[in-house]
């Protein structure tokens, strides 16, 4: 009873000590905020991180789009009212399935290969080299990945949007014929910048904080064995979607969640 | 030559980042800009809105004129005080003129319809309109009919 009871606590201090490491390095890294000389860095990680992950976004965008389009159709064609199909998918999109599937895909698509990069150089003693030589790796190499991140992520949530609403248009309006003013008429009488927009933007930064914050500490704090990494890789995938997932609750409950 | 691609893709995705939020805001949004000028604020009581909200129709004949522009009670009379703004556009509505809410389709959304009056004088920026008809809420159409159905 007391040996469980020890391990129980053992577990709990090494979980709160990973959260304080994890929220150490965050800090020293963002206190390094880059200058002007370390844009160059900056860069290549939005490079990385953002402009290759645009084809499989564009790709996704346009199937969900287009399938939202389908089921809305379907399903409102019953009370004809296919024309709220505009709003319906603009609304689902803005709000929802743009920052969340976003976000998904980023944490599939970039989250792991910046955990894997950072953990092999961790396992191939490059980061202790680099403090060797008094460069400090929070700033060199943690930094710019967790900006990169954090821009890189709102600005594929509004290609999403984009794509996605783009491919709805093209299967509701020149494939199923809803008519093309009252489709986009009803999008523009639904949707408010502030409400729908600003707030599903809004929601990709927390999003993007998240992603990039467990991607960078994973592998910074990952064993640094072959396996180690691999499960490093495994952990990022797997947290960040389930606090994606968790945090778009609370989000969309505090944002609006006021019914009265 | 390898840093300046990857300069030059990385300030096309944000320019893609750029269009794409000007094309929800615009498109998608359908923010307008510069309206604030070229509209004209009118107000209005009635009974009954069930449910009006902000940014709903204001339509005379079936043409959009204005939008809702808050929903507000006043305790006192019971009665919901409704603020619109009128396209200047439409020309100017008489003092008489009528205001009524209606549905748009069975399950659709409220809004305002206007019917023209004859009076010389004109409806300036700030008036009330008083010809005015609260919605046709079925409960109650429903209640005074148990009602009357009892008595007899």
């Amino acid at each position: 009873m007391l040996r469980w009871l020890r391990r129980l606590g053992q577990e709990a201090l090494a979980r709160i000590a990973t959260f304080g490491r994890a929220g150490e390095v965050c800090f020293r890294a963002l206190w390094g905020v880059p200058g002007w000389r370390d844009l160059p860095l900056l860069w290549k990680q939005i490079y990385q991180v953002g402009v290759l992950s645009v084809v499989i976004i564009v790709l996704s965008a346009f199937s969900i789009g287009a399938v939202l389009a389908l089921q809305g159709y379907t399903q409102l064609a019953r009370f004809s009212a296919e024309e709220s199909v505009g709003l319906g998918l603009a609304l689902v999109l803005l709000r929802e399935l743009g920052p969340v599937v976003t976000a998904l895909l980023f944490a599939g698509r970039a989250g792991s290969a910046v955990t894997a990069e950072i953990g092999l150089m961790k396992a191939t003693d490059q980061l202790s080299s680099m403090e060797m030589m008094g460069v400090d790796p929070l700033r060199r190499i943690i930094a710019p990945r967790l900006w990169a991140g954090f821009i890189a992520l709102p600005i594929l949530t509004l290609l999403f949007n984009m794509v996605g609403i783009w491919g709805g248009a093209l299967v509701g309006v020149d494939w199923l014929g809803i008519d093309a003013g009252a489709f986009w008429a009803g999008m523009q009488d639904g949707v408010d910048i502030g409400e729908d927009l600003g707030k599903g933007t809004a929601k990709s930064l927390v999003f993007a904080v998240i992603i990039s914050w467990i991607a960078v500490f994973e592998g910074y704090d990952a064993v640094p064995t072959a396996e180690g990494i691999s499960v490093a890789t495994t952990n990022t995938v797997v947290y960040s979607s389930v606090a994606v997932l968790a945090i778009d609750f609370i989000l969309t409950l505090v944002m609006y969640g006021d019914f009265n | 030559m390898r840093m300046r691609t990857i300069e030059i893709s990385v300030g096309a995705f944000m320019l893609a980042g750029l269009l794409a939020l000007v094309f929800l805001a615009v498109r998608v949004s359908g923010i307008n800009v510069g309206t604030p000028a070229d509209t004209y604020t009118l107000t209005a009581r009635f009974d009954d809105v069930a449910g009006l909200t902000v940014r709903a129709k204001v339509s005379m004949a079936g043409v959009v004129v204005g939008r809702v522009t808050a929903v507000n009670v006043d305790a006192e009379y019971g009665q919901a005080i409704v603020t619109m703004a009128i396209d200047q556009g439409i020309g100017r509505l008489s003092v008489d003129t009528g205001a009524k809410i209606l549905t748009e389709g069975i399950l659709g959304g409220r809004y305002i319809g206007l019917s023209p009056g004859g009076a010389e004088e004109h409806l300036v920026d700030g008036d009330e309109i008083t010809d005015t008809q609260g919605a046709f809420v079925l409960e109650n159409l429903i209640g005074e009919l148990v009602t009357r159905m009892g008595d007899s």
